[in-house]
């Protein structure tokens, strides 16, 4: 099972072009980091993916079918979409009301219901809060909320567009273990990012993209020690890497764990 | 003058149960760029609203102890002259775009024609602001369709633009790419330049140690530690209040851990590629050399 994207090309109907010739493969239980500046085409990529749009080129196939013949309803339910800006997304007047929406829309049967909202309400940490108005939240919980009413769906494909942005120290240990958690049930994780950091301490595999185009797919040295692409993609390396560079210990550190490695 | 003294200062919202500040006692001094970091829900939001007197006169609730800003008791501002002398950037710009201009250009004009600037004023103004951001591009845009980190940059624009004396910030980088985040410190440091006095809450840690004079963390609703930025983001306690030290702090303890400590503990990149470049030299009798 995978999300396959063929030589796939989007372009709006405004006539501005997003994303052209990506193709993709993420298997199940993968865990992929898109990386790139603002308007590279990474949210274009990932909706393509989710089927909120469809390719005007090429092909996205989901678990062997194309999105094209299905309604974005359909392939949402395999492949879950967090947004940016939670307030996109929650509308419920409690949050337990907003995660049980989706399974109460698909009319499941209440044994079901309540596994699959206990185990939402599990992995995001958001028992306390299920009483309040997600409006009355801190936005870092408000993301959690939002995860949750993703998670209770039966979805094998998680998407996460900026997930640390305004997460504290907390928050980020506790989405860590979230992904750990995913992982190991086999979902496949997605997340687009600006947060370098978050990379690398979390993700194996990274795509960078470039206006519009896939400019290297692979493990983190293939992004992080290539000032080609890493100029091209407007990423940085970590700070840590940069002073080893700044150092002339070489190109090849990504992580802290490298350059305590690389000083004498 | 000193920008704002805070003396054992409590704060409780209307309809919430527990206090936001639970006694905080600050002195923030003029011309500076303080950093306040901590765990969410730790009181920075609301002591920026504080400073900015939103607290108490809009976010409604029981305030006690001492707030004095620019040498004038909270009390005895007139809130809407307080607003006026104290820029403020919130941290989502979805709610601090006015929604009802049509492009950027106008959105950003806003604040100043509530001020009752003259017209060729806030039209030189504007221009100069989109220039100084970057973001001429955006200017016949519609604010309402931008992605979020443009709307950071035009919420960003806004406060530039009314040339406030101090500014408050909160989380002006969270919606954008390192890039962008970097332009935006670069930005903060020139207004420093300028003579204004910053108030900035930031999660970027790496950032704030670059760019921050002071730093503060609270935590549940009080000051954890307060001081240069050095002093705090050194603090062995740092870490106990939920904030990461910077990277290269983290490298140096690391080091230290495995009998390799440096000389005296960085805090910015300028700052480890010195000390680890020492070290080097004295290991290997000066055949490494730094760049």
């Amino acid at each position: 099972m995978a999300i396959e994207l063929h030589d796939v090309g989007f372009t709006y109907p405004d006539g501005s072009r997003a994303v052209s010739g990506v193709s993709l493969r993420v298997e199940d239980g993968e865990r992929v980091a898109i990386v790139g500046q603002n308007g590279a085409g990474k949210t274009t990529t990932v909706k393509l993916m989710n089927g909120l749009l469809k390719p005007t080129e090429g092909e996205v196939i989901v678990d062997g079918e194309s999105t094209a013949k299905r309604t974005t309803a359909q392939v949402a339910r395999t492949v879950g979409y967090v947004f940016q800006n939670p307030d996109d997304q929650l509308f419920a007047a409690d949050v337990r009301a907003e995660i049980e929406y989706l399974p109460r829309y698909l009319h499941w049967d209440d044994a079901k219901r309540e596994t699959r909202v206990a185990r939402a309400v599990e992995l995001t940490g958001i028992a306390p809060h299920l009483d309040i108005n997600p409006k009355d939240l801190p936005a870092a919980i408000r993301k959690f909320v939002a995860i949750a009413a993703v998670l209770v769906s039966e979805c094998r494909y998680v998407i996460l567009d900026e997930p640390t942005a305004g997460l504290d120290q907390r928050g980020f240990a506790l989405l860590g273990t979230l992904l750990d958690r995913l992982q190991g049930e086999g979902i496949a994780v997605v997340t687009i990012t600006h947060d370098m950091r978050f990379v690398v301490d979390t993700f194996s595999r990274v795509v960078a993209m470039a206006a519009g185009n896939v400019i290297a797919d692979g493990p983190l040295p293939a992004v992080f020690c290539d000032d080609h692409v890493l100029n091209r993609s407007r990423i940085r390396r970590l700070e840590v890497a940069q002073v080893a560079r700044d150092l002339r210990l070489g190109d090849q550190a990504v992580s802290i764990d490298d350059v305590v490695a690389l000083i004498p | 003058m000193v920008l704002a003294e805070l003396q054992d200062v409590h704060f409780t919202y209307a309809y919430a149960d527990t206090p936001a500040l639970k006694g905080v006692t600050l002195t923030l001094e003029q011309g500076m760029l303080h950093g306040i970091v901590g765990l969410n829900s730790s009181g920075k939001t609301t002591l920026c609203g504080l400073l900015r007197g939103i607290v108490p006169s809009f976010h409604h609730g029981e305030l006690t102890g001492r707030t004095t800003i620019l040498g004038r008791e909270l009390a005895d501002w007139n809130p809407d002259e307080l607003a006026t002398t104290i820029g403020c950037v919130f941290d989502n710009p979805f709610t601090q775009i006015s929604g009802i201009r049509d492009t950027v250009f106008e959105e950003i004009a806003f604040g100043l024609e509530n001020l009752g600037v003259a017209r060729e004023d806030i039209i030189t103004r504007v221009i100069q602001v989109i220039e100084q951001l970057g973001i001429e591009a955006l200017a016949e845009k519609n604010p309402n369709e931008l992605s979020g980190g443009q709307r950071q940059k035009v919420a960003f624009a806004s406060i530039i633009a009314m040339d406030s004396d101090v500014i408050v910030i909160d989380e002006p980088t969270s919606q954008l790419d390192p890039e962008a985040s970097e332009a935006v410190f670069e930005i903060i440091a020139g207004l420093k330049k300028l003579g204004k006095s910053i108030v900035l809450v930031e999660h970027k840690i790496d950032l704030v140690a670059e760019y921050a004079d002071t730093v503060t963390v609270l935590h549940e609703g009080r000051v954890a530690l307060t001081g240069t930025t050095r002093e705090v983001l050194t603090d062995p306690r740092l870490r106990s209040f939920g904030v990461t030290p910077p990277q290269v702090t983290e490298l140096a303890e690391r080091l230290a851990a495995s009998g390799r400590p440096l000389s005296r503990v960085p805090v910015t990149r300028a700052e480890a590629v010195e000390l680890i470049g020492e070290r080097m030299r004295e290991e290997v009798g000066g055949g490494y050399r730094t760049a």
